[in-house]
């Protein structure tokens, strides 16, 4: 389902040029094989279990009780803490029960499951497909908006969007980044979001504008999404806040540092904000949230997934659109899980999650369902280091991965905090480029994790004293 | 050999006699330069730290919750006292000699030895997915809820392993559990503070070297901790009636056994539907005399009729 692109939208695209970060970065294979499926509506499932952690944060707390009845869009779980979002129910009927359930690790998480009664949805929510494009509410009204129906990054990460808006009185916001660059391989829903919604993802801009205070709008989207680019650009006409840049392939180009670098040329400072210097950016998905949730008074109740992988075959590869709490193992055995199958991700393969446990049920920013094949998914034999360099070279915020590493495995955490170790993204490229198959991620990922308890234990000390 | 005879020996010994003098006054003025020197710059150190630290067994565990043995012996010898600063790997003997140093009454100190709480084995709680990278158990732990799916069991990376100072601690191949050699190991939990999932717990050796354990850390309900594996505490409580003791509580579904009230009659290691509780170091049970089963058959003759019996 792909459609012709006129040769006046591909000259203006072309003018538009490419722009790309310049430190570090990989290409793994793109491997888009479900780029032209249009998004396909998932049936709705007879139970849903929506687990009250699916954002960054501190996990919501249940606001109903075994046997309440509840309809579509009602809250469920409210947010706990500063660092928190609201959940609302995806379908309707009544709650069967609140309880421990496992999620794809294999550990419990509280999560409230509802037994399906129809597809009822609240009142004051707005299901017609019509598009509303006057934005009829202001800067904070927007932000309450965002914070009211459990708008998170739908990018992957689920930070809970309102607070990015947020603003002390000395912050200003210059430019709003849209993340549409999708640089993980397979992913492919940011991409049918640009060319199936690009007006409502427009309209949720210019609504983040007004939330932000922003002078202008920035779509950074990667060169090899002519269709979605060319339809964004078309879309944008007539919104004179609103751009769209080109990028060159390069992994991880989506990662918030590296789109900044590339868009604005300016580099965020260690330890920083993107709003230390004047950027917010947020995936083009969340604006799409954003748009429902400011026009339509709609929470967050569905996601986008790309289900995917080399032994699928290629019609099979689809995106579906499928409410929160759906059986993952539903959607799987819809698709077909291939023979030679290995390990199933969620998310992508570079930063996704193996999944432990396959009764998990979908959560926001779930974005991707892989199939990896058996032989794909094999780590090779660990040799040891030999000092090729290659991982400095593939590190995109200028660490050197081999000594972190090192360093991480024999405990020396202070070094490991000299030399930057909590900057590191764990976007994965060291590993990913190593000949002699070093762990170099998983150990800096133990060293980030005990550095930052030891950061954090020093600073109480300091604060007791 | 004439030649010599005929040097001027007054003449070497005027020589002779100058040098050693010479020497002799550079030597003791030195001497004294040298003695009021280390007088002025002598550092004070009480020489009992030194004993003591003769004493401790020298590993620089970091058990005893100080940096190394050096410092432990400081802090002793600085507080006059054994209380919250005591070594847990060094035997009686040992420590009531470092009481007598720091004249004081030497504490009771039961030897303590690391227990590992796990019978999640490859057979009893088979591996549902493959975990393709042995880095860490503190890594593993943070990522998924374990081999077998077990979220409280022991996830056999080895950290216990390498955090040994005393190499008591490995790994068995078959059942990738980790096993405690009771010779090497000195109870200074460094493995138990490891641990990310507290599997492994510091309890008394107990007399002739004998201790129970609930070898089991699951705090799941009984009929998914029963999924998981197969030699899961189900805390059904059964152990914890039959205690005459008192020394058994069930809480979150696990059984735990207080070691300072055990004494170790072992009727709960009967009780156990799962066989979860383990006794360590008993000899083998003898099998029973004869005689009891005929006495039980006289006295239920009595209780009952002649035509029941």
């Amino acid at each position: 389902m792909s459609t012709e692109i006129s040769n006046e939208l591909k000259q203006e695209v072309k003018a538009l040029g490419k722009k790309t970060f310049h430190m570090g970065g990989v290409h793994p294979e793109a491997n888009k094989i479900a780029h032209n499926q249009g998004i396909e509506e998932f049936p709705l499932p007879d139970q849903a279990v929506v687990y009250m952690t699916q954002h960054l944060g501190a996990p919501a707390k249940p606001v109903v009780q075994k046997g309440d009845k509840v309809k579509v869009g009602q809250l469920v779980g409210e947010a706990s803490g500063f660092v928190s979002a609201n959940i609302h129910s995806p379908i309707s009927g009544t709650v069967n029960r609140v309880d421990m359930i496992a999620d794809i690790s294999g550990y419990k998480k509280p999560a409230i499951v509802i037994d399906r009664e129809g597809d009822e949805w609240m009142e004051d929510i707005d299901t017609t497909p019509d598009i509303v494009r006057d934005i009829k509410l202001g800067k904070d009204e927007i932000i309450a908006r965002m914070k009211d129906k459990g708008i998170v990054g739908l990018g992957g990460a689920c930070f809970p969007t309102h607070i990015k808006y947020m603003l002390k009185p000395e912050q200003k916001c210059e430019f709003l980044i849209i993340n549409a660059a999708e640089c993980e391989p397979y992913i492919s829903t940011d991409n049918r979001m640009a060319i199936e919604h690009a007006e409502e993802c427009i309209i949720g801009i210019e609504a983040a504008l007004i939330a932000s205070g922003a002078d202008q709008a920035i779509i950074g989207i990667e060169d090899n999404k002519p269709e979605a680019t060319a339809s964004l650009v078309a879309a944008a006409k007539g919104h004179s806040k609103i751009k769209v840049q080109p990028l060159r392939i390069k992994y991880p180009q989506g990662a918030e540092k590296q789109l900044i670098k590339a868009i604005t040329g300016r580099s965020v400072p260690n330890g920083a904000l993107p709003i230390s210097v004047g950027c917010i950016v947020n995936n083009l998905t969340t604006t799409y949230a954003i748009y429902q949730a400011v026009q339509k008074n709609m929470p967050i109740v569905q996601t986008f997934t790309t289900v995917s992988g080399k032994s699928v075959p290629a019609d099979q590869c689809r995106n579906f659109h499928m409410r929160l709490g759906t059986p993952i193992q539903a959607v799987m055995d819809t698709v077909g899980i291939p023979e030679d199958t290995g390990k199933i991700i969620s998310g992508g393969p570079m930063m996704g999650k193996a999944i432990t446990n396959l009764n998990a049920y979908a959560v926001k920013g779930m974005s991707s369902l892989l199939f990896i094949r058996e032989k794909d998914a094999k780590r090779g034999p660990i040799s040891n280091c030999i000092r090729c360099g290659k991982c400095v070279e593939a590190c995109p915020m200028g660490l050197e991965p081999y000594r972190l590493h090192a360093l991480s495995e024999n405990l020396r955490f202070e070094d490991c905090e000299k030399e930057g170790i909590m900057n590191c993204i764990e976007c994965g490229c060291c590993q990913f480029t190593c000949p002699a198959n070093r762990p170099l991620l998983d150990n800096v990922r133990i060293g980030k994790n005990k550095t930052g308890a030891m950061i954090r234990a020093r600073a109480a000390q300091n604060q007791s004293k | 050999m004439s030649i010599l005879l005929t040097v001027d020996t007054a003449f070497l010994l005027g020589i002779l006699w100058k040098a050693v003098l010479i020497l002799g006054i550079v030597g003791i003025v030195a001497a004294i330069v040298l003695f009021f020197i280390a007088k002025k710059f002598h550092v004070e150190e009480d020489p009992r730290i030194d004993l003591i630290c003769e004493l401790l067994p020298g590993a620089n565990c970091g058990g005893c919750g100080f940096a190394g043995c050096r410092n432990l012996a400081e802090t002793m010898v600085a507080r006059g006292t054994m209380d919250g600063c005591s070594c847990p790997g060094t035997p009686k003997e040992k420590n009531e000699q470092i009481a007598a140093i720091l004249g004081i009454e030497a504490a009771d100190s039961t030897p303590k030895v690391a227990v590992v709480r796990c019978q999640g084995s490859c057979e009893n709680s088979p591996a549902k997915v493959s975990y393709d990278s042995e880095i860490s158990c503190f890594f593993a732990n943070s990522l998924y809820a374990g081999e077998g799916l077990c979220p409280n069991g022991c996830l056999g990376c080895g950290d216990c392993v390498k955090a040994c100072n005393f190499g008591a601690i490995t790994i068995d191949p078959t059942t990738k559990l980790p096993v405690v050699d009771e010779e090497k190991c000195v109870g200074c939990g460094v493995c138990a503070k490891t641990c990310p999932r507290t599997v492994i717990e510091i309890r008394h050796k107990g007399p002739k070297n004998r201790r129970v354990y609930v070898a089991c850390n699951n705090k799941e309900k009984g009929a998914v901790a029963m999924k998981n594996c197969k030699a899961a505490c189900i805390g059904c409580g059964k152990c914890a009636k039959v205690c005459p003791f008192e020394a058994i509580t069930v809480e979150n579904n696990l059984a735990y056994i207080d070691f300072t009230k055990c004494k170790m009659c072992k009727k709960c290691v009967a009780e156990c539907p799962k066989n979860a509780i383990v006794a360590v170091n008993f000899p083998a049970p003898v099998a029973k005399p004869a005689e009891k089963p005929a006495e039980k058959d006289e006295t239920k003759a009595e209780a009952t009729t002649p035509a029941e019996a």
